[in-house]
């Protein structure tokens, strides 16, 4: 921000949060319609929806069917989106438009989950559950990225960081038989990587976002090359236990929100208390502050005594040492093999991620639950059978990504003023 | 002013912070030099790159190989030995299925007999060639006008799924026209997703690398939709396909079956002599390259960065959209969702290693196109995966991207003092 005068600065901050909460009114009138016309009006009176509230195989917090008449349920959030939207235009949020942006998007949603289930079942515990489970790489891609982006590094090799390191960890995995060996070598492989990331971006000022594509198009021909040559037909190599499932004490159960939340793969634990921890580094520490100094002004940094190099070396080392995490949930967390490709894309939509959640880890994390979700809910679609096809629901977090980052509702997201921009001692 | 060799981007010759430094092609090395002189210092960090990339590629096949291991565990002459005839093995095979095997091709020329079997590798190399002509100028372009347009493969998607809905459908009109209709409306589909970054761009500042990537998914999931849905072919369950395109939308072949050779190859040829001419010879590619190396001065001059910029991508977009009509009308006759075997992304480097001059491209293209028919007979005869073309072409990207590495190993002199070239790409989050 510069030092304009404060007065301008806040009238006009009021304006813009005045037509901002008029755009959202409209929008969640809008919802209003949609739910209305599209979803309750398709609704015979005696139509229900039946939403499951226990994971199948999962005895703990065991919950009973939660059947719903889906006419009068789709009327009442449409009502209540409305009422919403009509107090937004008259009375205003008093800067607070986005927590009901975001209740109208959750009506909107549960509305769709309605719809879709008209005389079916919807397995709700499950679509939840998988929901934080695919949020795992999305989330821990999207800390790696926030790490290196705020010590001033643009990093779009976290898809790279993680093939290699799902790769890595399959097959020591394998080898050793030994879970955390699998772990730590995931780790030190796409650490390795991102060494080679910092390497051309500080050291040589090579271009970063050419950096990462050379890492990216590096580690899918590595690991194609050596699952064709070797995974494939040697299965001692490719066999990997995978981390256990932990229930939390008492906490798992607590009905539906005990087989969701406290019953899950180590990795959905370790992805929350590293997305804390990283969050309370980054913004109550020094070296957190330093961090974000060299990210923004490097020079300014460096005017005070605060090394940008050695600061963004670490940086970008550590958000290496996170994607590795997250690589090797693809194969000692989820299956337990690795496969050609297997990342698909989600280090791009963790950078999607990271984009949405403004740079920030606990936001981000939001963000990562929340394509998780899109993810889930697209299966979920899938199976049911539904007149939106799973791809659209899919398409849904690049779009509103684009969305945010244009900033066609409220003020566009920017990142770390010097990212992408190598530091040049004088 | 009017005088493209007079472009300058940067008037003190110092690097400026968040850009990329690609050597200008010794254009303005020392005037007392002999041409060869100035030839070879326009060349050589291209040439270094291609040869340390293959060079690292060979390395990267021995330490993979089991074979090598056993080897050097009857001794250390049997391992060398090993080594080199495992590289000799997978070179002989890449070149000989690129090039085809000079043995028949003299007994063909010789004989005149069975030379389609003798110059098929050849044809089908530049085959090979065409999709990389294209994506490579897309991303050349875009690089001239300043921007970074990554998202080549959504767009190769977009035109090509558009260039089969109307290679699918009959039109009853002439041949020539089916053709030029499906690759006009491809390529305008194209241009629509480059487009797209672009105006972002301009207008609400999001950056065209993000919105791109981006963009590829959604280019990528639609298709998925069309491919399983409304175009899908019947029966073609687990690998989503469209109907087969017509025969007269299909581009025609040079020369009868086996050659698998199509026009598109010389279309692409001369879209790349159209590039550079208007590029360099033109004001209109001038102000273009003005646009995307020097904003302020662009500026200056009177020109409107933003419009170029916009223009920048959605040519770039364009020409990806060509790319991907030409693949599905001239190689494969139906879409799939290979259609791209990330032909957006190896473009990146194809661009880069010619410098961003279309002619550059070409020559580059040729390079991609070879290795790739190359590697396939590499694959079927040595077992060695033909993902080691992407290993290479990584090698060859980073060597061009920080030529000083090359200039350490080869202990070369930096000439590219004074005469860098810019093309200007800030971070993901900036504007």
């Amino acid at each position: 921000m510069n030092m304009r005068s404060v007065t301008v600065e806040s009238s006009i901050h009021a304006r813009t949060l005045k037509v901002r909460d008029r755009v959202i009114g409209g929008v969640l009138i809008f919802f209003a319609l949609l739910v209305y016309l599209a979803f309750a009006a398709a609704a015979a009176p005696e139509t229900s929806s039946t939403f499951i509230m226990s994971r199948g195989g999962v005895v703990r917090g065991a919950m009973g069917d939660v059947v719903l008449p889906s006419r009068v349920v789709l009327t009442v959030v449409s009502v209540f989106l409305a009422v919403l939207g009509v107090a937004l235009f008259a009375v205003g949020s008093r800067g607070r438009s986005g927590l009901f942006l975001l209740i109208g998007g959750a009506g909107l949603v549960f509305s769709f989950l309605v719809f879709v289930s008209f005389d079916k079942r919807i397995n709700f515990a499950s679509l939840f559950n998988s929901a934080l489970t695919m949020s795992v790489p999305i989330s821990l891609g999207a800390l790696s990225g926030i790490l290196c982006e705020r010590s001033g590094i643009t990093n779009i090799a976290v898809e790279g960081f993680m093939l290699v390191a799902a790769m890595v960890g399959s097959i020591v995995g394998s080898v050793t038989k030994n879970i955390w060996a699998g772990l730590l070598a995931a780790m030190a492989a796409s650490c390795l990587l991102s060494l080679v990331h910092s390497w051309l971006s500080i050291r040589y000022k090579v271009n970063q976002v050419i950096s990462g594509t050379v890492i990216n198009i590096f580690s899918l021909g590595l690991t194609s090359y050596i699952s064709s040559m070797y995974l494939q037909n040697i299965q001692a190599l490719n066999k990997t236990p995978r981390f256990p499932t932990v229930s939390i004490p008492v906490l798992a159960d607590i009905p539906f929100f005990g087989p969701v939340f406290f019953n899950n793969s180590l990795f959905v634990f370790g992805m929350i208390i590293l997305v804390l921890i990283f969050n309370f580094l980054l913004f109550r520490t020094r070296w957190g502050l330093r961090l974000r100094a060299v990210g923004e002004h490097p020079k300014a940094a460096d005017t005070l005594g605060v090394d940008v190099f050695k600061t963004r070396y670490v940086a970008v080392l550590l958000s290496g040492l996170i994607a590795g995490i997250g690589g090797a949930y693809f194969s000692l967390g989820s299956v337990g093999r690795f496969d050609e490709g297997m990342t698909a894309g989600k280090g791009f939509i963790s950078l999607a991620a990271m984009i949405f959640g403004g740079w920030n880890p606990i936001p981000s994390f939001l963000a990562g639950v929340l394509f998780g979700f899109a993810d889930a809910l697209a299966s979920a679609v899938s199976i049911l059978g539904s007149p939106i096809p799973g791809q659209f629901i899919n398409m849904l977090p690049y779009v509103i990504t684009m969305v945010v980052l244009g900033g066609v509702v409220g003020k566009g997201v920017t990142g770390p003023a010097s990212a992408g921009i190598p530091y040049e001692k004088e | 002013m009017n005088d493209p060799k007079e472009l300058k981007p940067n008037e003190n010759g110092k690097p400026a912070p968040g850009n990329v430094f690609l050597n200008e092609s010794g254009r303005k090395t020392d005037k007392k030099e002999g041409w060869p002189r100035r030839i070879w210092s326009a060349v050589q960090i291209p040439v270094l790159a291609i040869l340390s990339g293959l060079l690292l590629g060979a390395v990267f096949i021995v330490v993979t190989s089991a074979n090598v291991y056993s080897a050097f565990g009857t001794g250390f002459g049997a391992g060398v030995r090993e080594a080199f005839s495992t590289i000799a093995s997978a070179y002989g095979a890449l070149f000989e299925g690129a090039f085809g095997s000079p043995a028949r091709i003299a007994e063909a020329l010789r004989t005149g007999e069975k030379i389609e079997r003798a110059f098929k590798p050849l044809f089908q190399s530049f085959v090979e060639t065409t999709p990389y002509i294209f994506t490579g100028l897309a991303l050349a372009l875009g690089f001239r006008a300043g921007v970074f347009n990554i998202g080549g493969e959504g767009q190769i998607y977009i035109g090509a799924v558009l260039a089969t809905l109307v290679g699918t459908t009959d039109l009853g009109i002439p041949p020539a026209l089916h053709v030029l209709a499906a690759i006009l409306l491809g390529v305008l589909g194209g241009a629509f997703w480059g487009f797209v970054p672009g105006w972002l761009k301009a207008n609400a500042g999001s950056h065209e690398v993000i919105n791109t990537i981006m963009m590829n998914y959604i280019a990528l999931r639609l298709v998925e939709f069309l491919l399983t849905g409304p175009m899908t072919k019947a029966g073609s369950g687990g690998m989503p396909t469209s109907n087969n395109i017509l025969d007269s939308a299909r581009i025609p072949l040079v020369f009868p079956r086996p050659l698998t050779l199509h026009w598109g190859f010389f279309v692409a040829i001369a879209v790349a002599i159209l590039a550079w001419f208007i590029l360099f010879k033109t004001k209109w590619g001038f102000n273009l390259q003005i646009a995307g190396a020097n904003k302020h001065a662009a500026k200056y001059a009177g020109l409107n960065v933003n419009v170029w910029m916009v223009l920048g991508m959605t040519l770039s977009g364009a020409l990806a959209g060509l790319c991907g009509s030409v693949q599905v009308l001239g190689v494969t006759y139906s879409m799939g969702l290979g259609v791209s075997s990330g032909y957006g992304f190896d473009a990146i480097s194809l661009a880069l290693l010619a410098n961003n001059n279309p002619l550059g491209c070409v020559l580059a293209a040729l390079l991609f196109g070879f290795l790739k028919t190359g590697s396939r007979a590499m694959m079927s005869r040595t077992g060695i995966p033909l993902d080691i073309v992407s290993i290479i072409q990584a090698f060859i990207l980073v060597f061009i991207a920080a030529p000083a590495i090359i200039r350490t190993v080869f202990r070369l002199r930096d000439e590219s003092k004074g005469d860098s070239k810019v093309v200007s790409l800030s971070g993901l989050g900036g504007n």
